[in-house]
């Protein structure tokens, strides 16, 4: 089990007050060598905060922090790590017109010659089960491979203690299972790993140790090994945690609403991926998962179902026996599509407008209240804004703030509620509870079944597997660019979509082997 | 004692609106400096800049048609600021504007009627676009940095204006000086006083309150903002970059190419080698200035204005050099664009050595 048990690092009285807000409340904290302890509590809990007190990447208004003993002054991340602190951060820390071993330069406090920092960082991550091209440009890279970069960047500074914001949320199964064996490596050399998940399975199957934050403070600890999820998610959010309600309806499945016919898109840039052939029904009143690792093609096929990018074909994509392959998003919202995509910020909603203009962002097409005669009716969007608010739970510091001092979790409850509320006809969700908290993810969860059930075709891409099974009808997988067939999501197991994200479902290229 | 920059979790309102004063306030305090470093007592420095010229009738009339062009050039440069176009070279598009409207006074100056003055004003507003469409055309078609080719079409606009005005459309009764013949009394912008105001203020207060309306309350300013601040997100929403590109150039352009037209036909009545002390220069800092709204933009041009009629009568009564408005328009634009840091960020005053994560008890 746990390594030493000898005290690593002790943070005593933690304060920090942002406005009014206090999001570290006389926060104590303790995590030994060898240990793997969690960190849980769900979005706006404090948890980020605390860590990146800890980090040195904020100051605390009030507290101490103690290092094997002795008190400490990490007044920023430079300092943390010196002391042999790393953290992988939730968002990430990137540049993005840089490649991956430049901004793992970056993060080095020592020169290194490059080409052998990029050595460094093959070796390492195909090490750790993470393999990274050292030279390709952020940019081009997907969320998951993005955060592989983080992973490995503080690897490569062999901390003593290592801090993880949700690592495991873009990562496949058998990666995750990587993953752990490494973690798990680390502290029997000794090191100490401060876990942050809202997976609670994991938690309870990888963590020592875990503390229990709600509203700034802590709530309680434990052993999670002597937990189950479901008692672990009560201490975080101090209630029970609605159950999704799974499927039982397959009877109810009407026609095709949405089609995808042979759809194919070329490459744009040197590391997106070419969507080859791509079939898919989904049916009326049934809710269609498209599983897969990132980076296979998920954000192209969405851009593709958007209009973002045109199909070749304009029969490549039909709704309701209308083809739309070659028409824009708005044509298609007209049509009663709706869409959520995997970035909140700076896609699915602009950071620097208020959340009344971010429904504008997605409903000017289809919705003569909001524009009329090429005039925005202000008031219309702001009575949206508070629909959505209390219909889906969207906390907020003051009424209708700009997008971006909304936490992650809350500005999907926005951002998935917006699509709602049009009642679309096909709704299209990439990732839909991508860093968001337990309670917040089974109210969005909840939503696209309800709307399933209502008679809408809903299609989402996931990399969250328990996700996947949690609310799927049948399940498709997506992997370099291919989709496989979509199965009933009973006769489907994790192994084989494990398999099949790993190219079993591949049709062979013309000159290749035979299946 | 450490200065640091925090960021605010949303914009700022109240400094959104403080930053411009804030700016003038600390433009004037350096103002003082600079006339006290040229040996000129500042308080009569600064009288003569900045009161002196509103006091008397006829330079309040100046001061309306040094503002003309600054609105109606701030007003299209606010659209492409917005939408993340850099169009840096308005002085070109004036310049073209200009030269395009004059065709009529100076090339076909025997035709005389009521169409004449409109379709000189269509020709300038034509020629300014065009002006404008270049860069535009070379950023959608090639991906080109827009602030380079719209600055060096400037250069090229002005000396091809001093081409004409010494070769082709030189005044043939105008003893071999380098200026076009006068234009005809029916090619000449009315005036609207007993001064030199004339229809251009007009235009320019028209102009104001047609992009007030549409940046606020209209789709399309919805769509400037939105690619201006998120083009993923503008891309999600429907809108297209490359229309925002062609709409926020041939917009500003043609505004400037107005600009021009009414310039030389409203107060030159000809044209000359120079026909902008660098309005289309100075009003990149009127639009900052007035928050790239048109509301703002008309009073950081009439500001910008005054700083030119300052500038001409401390030349005269103080001895300076004219060089002096140029410092004062830099000052500003250079304040205020410190200041605006201020609306997403906040100055915290830090101890170095205060014990930050350390605590008080040991």
């Amino acid at each position: 089990m746990s390594g030493g048990g000898e005290l690593l690092l002790e943070a005593r009285d933690i304060v920090k007050q942002f406005g009014e807000v206090k999001a570290n409340d006389h926060v104590n904290f303790q995590i030994n060598k060898g240990e793997i302890h969690a960190l849980l509590g769900e979005n706006g809990a404090g948890k980020s905060t605390l860590v990146k007190i800890l980090y040195g990447a904020l100051a605390p208004n009030a507290g101490q922090i103690l290092w094997q003993g002795k008190p400490v002054t990490i007044n920023n991340p430079g300092k943390a790590r010196d002391l042999g602190i790393g953290m992988v951060f939730q968002h990430f820390s990137l540049f993005d017109a840089l490649n991956v071993v430049e901004n793992i330069a970056l993060a080095l406090s020592a020169k290194e010659d490059l080409g052998a920092l990029a050595e460094k960082v093959r070796i390492v991550s195909a090490e750790y089960g993470l393999p990274l091209d050292p030279y390709a440009i952020v940019a081009d890279l997907s969320v998951g491979e993005r955060q592989r970069i983080e992973i490995v960047r503080c690897l490569l500074q062999e901390p003593t203690l290592l801090i993880m914001d949700e690592p495991t949320s873009v990562l496949t199964p058998q990666e995750a299972d990587q993953l752990f064996e490494t973690l798990k490596r680390l502290t029997q050399e000794g090191c100490a790993i401060l876990y942050i998940s809202h997976r609670l399975e994991e938690v309870k199957n990888l963590c020592h140790n875990a503390t229990i934050l709600r509203h700034g403070k802590v709530v309680g600890s434990c052993d999670p090994q002597l937990e189950t999820p479901a008692t672990l998610a009560r201490m975080m959010v101090g209630a029970e945690i609605d159950i999704v309600k799974s499927s039982d309806n397959q009877a109810n499945v009407g026609q095709t609403r949405l089609a995808l016919n042979d759809l194919s898109l070329s490459q744009d840039g040197p590391f997106s991926v070419a969507l080859k052939n791509v079939n898919l029904d989904v049916q009326a009143g049934e809710l269609v998962a498209i599983a897969g690792i990132a980076g296979n093609g998920q954000s192209e096929l969405f851009d593709a179902l958007s209009g973002e990018r045109r199909a070749a074909k304009q029969s490549a994509i039909v709704v309701d026996q209308q083809e739309f392959g070659q028409k824009g998003i708005s044509e298609r919202r007209k049509a009663g599509v709706a869409f959520v995509p995997e970035e909140r910020l700076g896609h699915g909603a602009v950071p620097g407008m208020l959340l009344s203009e971010n429904v504008i962002l997605t409903r000017h097409a289809d919705d003569a209240d909001i524009v009329s005669g090429g005039m925005v009716r202000t008031g219309h969007a702001e009575q949206m804004e508070k629909d959505i608010k209390t219909r889906f739970d969207v906390r907020m510091s003051h009424d209708n703030p700009e997008a971006r001092a909304l936490s992650g979790g809350n500005l999907q409850k926005f951002v998935v509620g917006r699509e709602l509320l049009r009642n679309p006809g096909v709704l299209i969700v990439n990732q839909p509870t991508w860093g968001v908290d337990a309670g917040a993810a089974a109210v969005i969860r909840q939503a696209l079944i309800d709307l399933a059930r209502s008679g809408s075709a809903v299609l989402v891409l996931s990399q969250d597997l328990d996700e996947i099974f949690e609310i799927a009808d049948r399940i498709a997988v997506i992997s370099r660019g291919q989709l496989s067939e979509a199965e009933p999501a009973v006769d489907m197991t994790r192994e084989k979509i494990g398999l099949l994200m790993g190219g079993l479902g591949e049709k062979p290229e013309a000159d290749s082997h035979a299946a | 004692m450490r200065l640091e920059l925090e960021k605010r979790s949303e914009h700022s309102k109240a400094m959104a609106i403080l930053s411009p004063l804030l700016a003038i306030a600390l433009t004037v305090i350096f103002g003082a400096f600079l006339f006290a470093s040229l040996g000129i007592n500042p308080l009569k420095g600064l009288y003569a800049y900045f009161i002196e010229p509103l006091t008397a009738g006829w330079s309040l009339e100046e001061l309306a048609v040094k503002a003309t062009p600054l609105v109606l050039i701030g007003c299209g440069l606010s659209v492409c600021y917005l939408s993340n176009n850099w169009n840096i070279g308005a002085e070109g598009q004036f310049t073209m504007g200009a030269v395009f409207g004059c065709v009529f006074p100076i090339v076909f100056y025997e035709w005389e009627s009521p169409l004449t003055l409109p379709a000189m004003l269509i020709f300038g507003i034509l020629g300014g676009m065009a002006w404008a469409a270049i860069p535009a055309f070379l950023k959608t078609r090639f991906g080109t940095n827009e602030i380079l080719t719209s600055l060096m079409l400037v250069y090229v606009a002005q000396l091809f204006l001093d081409w004409l005005v010494r070769g082709p459309w030189r005044d043939p009764d105008g003893f071999n000086f380098p200026e076009s013949r006068l234009f005809s009394d029916a090619t000449i912008l009315p005036n609207l006083a007993e001064g030199r105001m004339h229809w251009g203020t007009i235009f320019a207060i028209v102009v104001v309150l047609v992009m007030a309306v549409m940046l606020a309350k209209s789709l399309k300013g919805f769509e400037i903002r939105v690619l201006g601040q998120a083009p993923r997100a503008g891309r999600f929403a429907g809108f297209s970059q490359k229309r925002m590109v062609w709409f926020a150039f041939l917009l500003s352009g043609g505004l400037a190419g107005l600009a021009g037209i009414s310039e030389v036909s409203g107060t030159v009545g000809q044209l000359t080698p120079v026909i902008s002390p660098g309005y289309g220069f100075t009003a990149i800092i009127v639009a900052f200035l007035g928050r790239l709204n048109p509301i703002g933009v008309l009073l950081a041009g009439l500001l910008l204005a005054l700083s030119y009629l300052g500038g001409e009568a401390a030349q005269v009564q103080l001895g300076t050099s004219d060089k002096t408005t140029r410092v004062f328009q830099g000052m500003l634009l250079f304040f205020v664009l410190a200041c605006d840091t201020l609306i997403l960020y906040r100055i915290r005053f830090r101890r170095a050595s205060a014990p930050a994560a350390g605590g008080r008890s040991a």
